[in-house]
């Protein structure tokens, strides 16, 4: 179905999934999930709760383990083993940071200031010098457009400038793709648009690959090239925002859409 | 109550060797049961059952039998094992794995208190696992452990006593030590009293003090 939009494209894409298949005990939540995205795709996730949106974007993260079939980021093979131990000082294997995500409840770290939260990934996990990992952060908080914030502590922030932060933290790790889990659907109303217009700003001007779990329908519309509907781990329509969103084919698409209308 | 000051004064120098001897166990034994209880909490969470077993065995054996029934079993079965220890380091040792047990449990408790988003933002940033500890999850843990931790140093403070059954010169026996000498009671026992209150009020302060310091 996507391969309408991106059928000359001959590189290999940049996120593969290739027959994935995600159990919750006895639950399935993703069934045979095959999933191809070339680099600089922004792609929007949308579906019922409980279809696996969230889910996918967890899996390539690596933050979930799959039974079945085989997960690729730029060629690397993903998993959920957790990092291994090592003594400290000791010589690291290089860190390949390619994937960063921004979660629903922010996650910030609230031991820490701004800053710190956005620094410290660089200087601990890239080994980046500390006037580059502070460049990087002033850069980043500009661009979300906090940089009077930036001693501030995470709990004397509102929920959109906690979101933004958590934005800059994964940017500033530079990564190649960049996974967004509902990051406004822990937010009050009046603060969504703060941060939908960061991240519309990130569509706009940086390379990195976008992948958005997200039920503003109206943003998804404005920033995706393409628009995946989801349902009971299955992707079930596949295409542009327009054929997705405006003008579907899919029944149980219209049906989702006309219920996500009404709210 | 009748308290000879001059007397008290005269004894003074026994009771603070005695409780000089005390702090040296104390300090000694917090420090040793902080590091031990906080391997414990780490080891308890690690997915090897040997260790993980080995943790609640551990655990289990110091948390159910008594203090004084643990200091008896290193002071005298120990040397009829081969291994021979001054009383002052048995005494460390003693408090050390006995306190090392509850604040392991501590710990565990505010561990589990992190929420998992937390792991999960370090996982996401690619911290490792021995940076996600040192620089996430430690730090957090540490403030609601910061009372718990005072309460278990001020209780071993106060279970020192104990110690004289070991032989340990400590406050408590210097002052029975005094008192059976001259048979005067009032002010040995005095003094000891005011020298424990000393110690733990302040020691309290300090860390409701660091409490407050520490943000969160």
């Amino acid at each position: 179905m996507s391969e309408a939009l991106h059928s000359t494209a001959p590189e290999p894409a940049q996120i593969q999934l290739t027959q994935v298949v995600k159990d919750f005990g006895k639950t399935r939540v993703i069934d045979h999930l095959d999933l191809s995205i070339p680099q600089g795709q922004k792609v929007a996730l949308i579906g019922p709760s409980g279809s696996g949106k969230s889910t996918v974007l967890r899996l390539i993260k690596g933050l979930e383990s799959y039974q079945q079939g085989r997960i690729e980021v730029d060629g690397a093979l993903v998993t959920a083993k957790s990092p291994s131990w090592r003594w400290p000082g000791s010589k690291k294997p290089p860190v390949v940071h390619r994937v960063g995500m921004v979660f629903q409840q922010f996650n910030l770290f609230p031991h820490l200031t701004v800053l710190e939260n956005i620094t410290e990934a660089p200087m601990r996990v890239l080994h980046v010098s500390r006037e580059e990992a502070l460049e990087r952060a002033h850069t980043y908080l500009a661009l979300v457009g906090l940089s009077h914030k930036a001693s501030a502590y995470p709990g004397n922030l509102s929920g959109g400038q906690q979101q933004r932060v958590a934005i800059a933290r994964a940017l500033a790790m530079r990564p190649k793709v960049m996974l967004f889990d509902e990051v406004t659907s822990a937010l009050d109303p009046e603060l969504v648009g703060e941060v939908l217009a960061v991240i519309r700003s990130i569509a706009h001007e940086q390379q990195v690959t976008m992948l958005l779990v997200t039920h503003e329908m109206k943003f998804a519309q404005d920033i995706a090239d393409r628009v995946l509907f989801m349902e009971g781990g299955r992707i079930v329509a596949d295409g542009s925002p327009r054929q997705i969103l405006v003008e579907p084919d899919n029944e149980r698409t219209r049906r989702f859409l006309n219920l996500v209308e009404q709210r | 109550m009748n308290l000879d000051y001059a007397f008290a004064w005269s004894i003074f120098p026994d009771l603070l060797r005695g409780l000089l001897v005390t702090m040296q166990v104390v300090i000694l034994g917090f420090v040793l049961a902080v590091l031990l209880g906080l391997v414990l909490a780490i080891a308890q969470r690690s997915s090897l059952r040997l260790v993980s077993g080995a943790c609640k065995a551990y655990l289990s054996f110091f948390r159910n039998t008594p203090l004084m029934v643990q200091l008896y079993v290193l002071f005298f079965a120990l040397p009829s094992a081969g291994i021979t220890l001054p009383a002052v380091s048995t005494g460390v040792i003693g408090l050390g794995l006995y306190y090392s047990a509850y604040i392991a449990e501590a710990y565990r408790g505010a561990i589990d208190g992190i929420p998992k988003g937390q792991w999960e933002a370090a996982r996401a940033l690619d911290f490792d696992t021995a940076t996600t500890w040192q620089r996430i999850i430690l730090p957090q843990a540490l403030k609601p452990m910061l009372p718990v931790l005072g309460n278990y140093l001020i209780g071993m403070f106060k279970e020192t006593p104990l110690l004289a059954v070991i032989t340990i010169p400590e406050l408590f026996q210097a002052a029975k030590q005094v008192a059976g000498m001259t048979y005067r009671y009032n002010e040995p026992y005095t003094l000891m009293a005011l020298m424990f209150l000393m110690i733990s009020v302040p020691t309290s302060l300090l860390f409701k003090y660091l409490e407050k310091r520490t943000h969160v």
